[in-house]
């Protein structure tokens, strides 16, 4: 497969008065045709952040990619100018958001915000766009689309608000998709909907897919390849059996023990102790040295590298040393 | 009727006095206004005719998607919400009617966390104000006594006794739960009714704040009613389980039979949407529903669930069915089983 996104040493950081905020701070990675890649961490791990970096939309004033490459098909994103990524996104790289219910703008219908799209990116007439808006909500599961076409958003609900979001997103034909939790704010058989939906689409359309979410059922159920972030930086990488078998970082180890199982009895969860430190007091060595069960004195000191421990994974910790010596 | 087979099951199985928590017949409806006058023009019926009941020292973890009244059941529970219809018997006193001024021992032996620890704990006051909050209230302890409790209660939910004088936005999410935890705990209640008390936590701190509740519930004897949409969480903490649907008892057993035999369609649709926990896992075929949940102002005749039911009958239309005792304990409101 070949690689169509690849990010390289890619470095937001927000600033405050006297104060940096390394949220994301080095990461590497990339994206293959046709693949669904999932970004996972806990709050303030970096994850929407580094969504947003690739999209160019991240938050100013304050907020500033300082460093590194997004390279998009051949072409570095953070060379381009704004008018330029105007034709990249909604029509290259698409994406749907975690809240359905603000994303859509309540004052236009659904039919004028998907042919929006259309209209500006396609360059076709309003009532062609009219035409594929109403096969897109077909696809995505609206009986009645026409009808539908004439509504405002708060006629919908969360679930029906979420595959306008995907309608939209898809509208383009994007070649890659950027899902920022797709499914937190459904409930779960709206959930189970929405995955299967994705799942037909992706297929479908042959997109690649960047789902980030905080959820590892939804990574289970979507995912070919996982990215687990802490603190601004990937501290995993790997394909998605193997991370589930045998997850090799322990901050890894500790997120899939705290996620109670539902067809296993467990007394006690595992858990990992204290809280993600804070952007501006990240600790010195190792960010996750901190809550670690199996800390080191290196770990406090130095910063352990991503690393390729067996072929296609990589982790960041200084354990994978200590075993290849 | 439900309730009576509720009642029977309970003579039957257990002594009255093992019972800590009795719902009969709960509803409470919600007036829709409009007009200049406010005219009472329809109801929400957030919860309809629920009952069921919570051993001492149990768990019961009530489960359901937005909407279906978990919340507002719970809330009306500790009379936060005045009842329309039913009863509620705490520790074999009816509590459901009680006015404000008799109500208040109870107050003290019933206890709620809230979901959001951001917005629950007042932003102006230190954690040990907080804390100190129940006992001027209910006008325990002296100063000192109450500063000792206080710091015993950090220590037992994980954080330490100095922390008293900071304030509420010093802390993280989890911490914040813990506090609430701590609030609930102070006037040594007999239950504590969780409302989605880890929703809003990340997975690693889920994990922390639910451990800690076991340990209490160990500790103190407490009893719990854990209010939660996340199947996993409400099949971890509790003993038995009831699931709700637009304002409905749908089906009441223990944990285990809920997950191995799920008897109502909408149970069994609701276990099948649970994502899988681990990639190469072989699901059960999946039960899509169709659609969403109806609005509870308006809604459908007969059976809630029929809309979205992929085993509908004619009279699931017509007929409300009851909630009966299929099996021993096993609690189900379905026409499939008559």
């Amino acid at each position: 497969m070949s690689t169509l996104l690849e990010v390289k040493n890619l470095k937001t950081h927000f600033f405050s008065k006297n104060k940096v905020f390394p949220v994301v701070d080095g990461l590497d990675f990339n994206v293959k045709k046709g693949e669904t890649l999932a970004i996972v961490g806990e709050s303030g791990s970096g994850k929407s952040i580094t969504s947003l970096s690739i999209m160019g939309l991240v938050p100013k004033p304050g907020g500033k990619t300082v460093a590194g490459e997004i390279i998009f098909d051949g072409t570095d994103l953070l060379s381009l100018s704004e008018n330029e990524m105007y034709k990249v996104r909604g029509n290259d790289i698409a994406m749907i958001f975690q809240e359905p219910m603000t994303s859509l703008n309540p004052v236009l219908t659904i039919g004028e915000q998907i042919t929006e799209v259309l209209i500006y990116h396609k360059k076709i007439s309003k009532k062609e766009a009219r035409q594929r808006a109403v096969d897109l909500l077909k696809i995505v599961g609206f009986a009645r689309a026409e009808e539908i076409l004439d509504d405002y958003p708060h006629r919908l609900s969360g679930g029906m608000r979420q595959r306008v979001m995907i309608a939209m997103a898809m509208s383009c034909d994007p070649k890659l998709l950027i899902a920022d939790e797709p499914t937190t704010a459904l409930d779960v058989t709206v959930q189970a909907q929405i995955l299967e939906l994705m799942k037909d689409l992706s297929h479908k359309f042959d997109s690649s897919i960047i789902l980030i979410t905080h959820d590892l059922g939804v990574v289970a159920e979507l995912a070919d390849r996982v990215l687990v972030m802490y603190a601004g930086q990937v501290v995993e990488e790997s394909e998605i059996v193997q991370l589930f078998d045998n997850p090799l970082h322990p901050y890894t180890q500790g997120l899939l023990g705290s996620v109670p199982k539902i067809n296993e009895e467990q007394e006690r969860l595992s858990s990992i102790g204290g809280n993600v430190p804070s952007p501006d007091n990240f600790p010195k060595g190792c960010r996750f040295s901190t809550r670690c069960p199996h800390v080191m004195e290196k770990c406090i000191e130095n910063q352990p590298d991503l690393i390729e421990v067996y072929p296609g994974r990589k982790s960041r910790c200084f354990l994978h040393e200590e075993g290849d010596s | 009727m439900s309730t009576a087979t509720l009642n029977d099951s309970k003579t039957n199985n257990d002594a009255k006095s093992d019972i800590l928590l009795e719902v009969n017949g709960l509803k409470k409806y919600f007036p829709v206004k409009s007009g200049i006058l406010q005219k009472t023009v329809g109801h929400v019926k957030a919860v309809d005719d629920v009952s069921f009941f919570i051993k001492k020292g149990e768990t019961f973890g009530l489960v359901g998607e937005s909407g279906c009244g978990k919340s507002t059941a719970g809330r009306s529970i500790i009379r936060l919400y005045e009842p329309t219809d039913g009863q509620i018997l705490f520790d074999g006193e009816d509590i459901s009617y009680l006015k404000e001024k008799q109500l208040k021992p109870y107050r003290k032996d019933i206890q709620m966390v809230f979901q959001d620890p951001f917005s629950s704990l007042n932003p102006r006051k230190t954690v040990g104000t907080i804390l100190e909050e129940p006992f001027r209230v209910h006008n325990l302890y002296t100063k000192a006594e109450r500063k000792e409790r206080v710091e015993h209660l950090l220590d037992r939910v994980g954080l330490m006794p100095q922390l008293r004088d900071r304030y509420p936005h010093e802390f993280s999410g989890g911490q914040r739960q813990r506090i609430g935890i701590a609030r609930a705990l102070t006037l040594n209640p007999k239950l504590i009714i969780g409302d989605e008390p880890v929703s809003a936590l990340d997975v690693s701190i889920q994990s922390q704040v639910l451990n800690i509740m076991n340990d209490l519930q160990e500790e103190f004897g407490l009893t719990y009613l854990f209010i939660a949409h996340d199947l996993s969480v409400v099949k971890h903490i509790s003993d038995r389980i009831g699931v709700m649907y637009l304002g409905r008892m749908m089906e009441v057993t223990d944990k285990r039979t809920l997950y191995k035999n799920p008897m109502h369609p909408y149970t069994q649709a609701l276990l099948s949407a649970i994502p899988k926990s681990h990639p190469s896992e072989v699901k059960r075929e999946r039960i899509i529903l169709k659609g969403d949940v109806p609005s509870p102002s308006n809604p459908p005749k007969g059976c809630v669930f029929h809309t979205r039911c992929p085993q509908a009958m004619d009279h699931c239309k017509e007929i409300v069915p009851t909630l009966k005792e299929l099996e021993p304990g096993h609690f189900v409101a379905c026409h499939l089983y008559e």
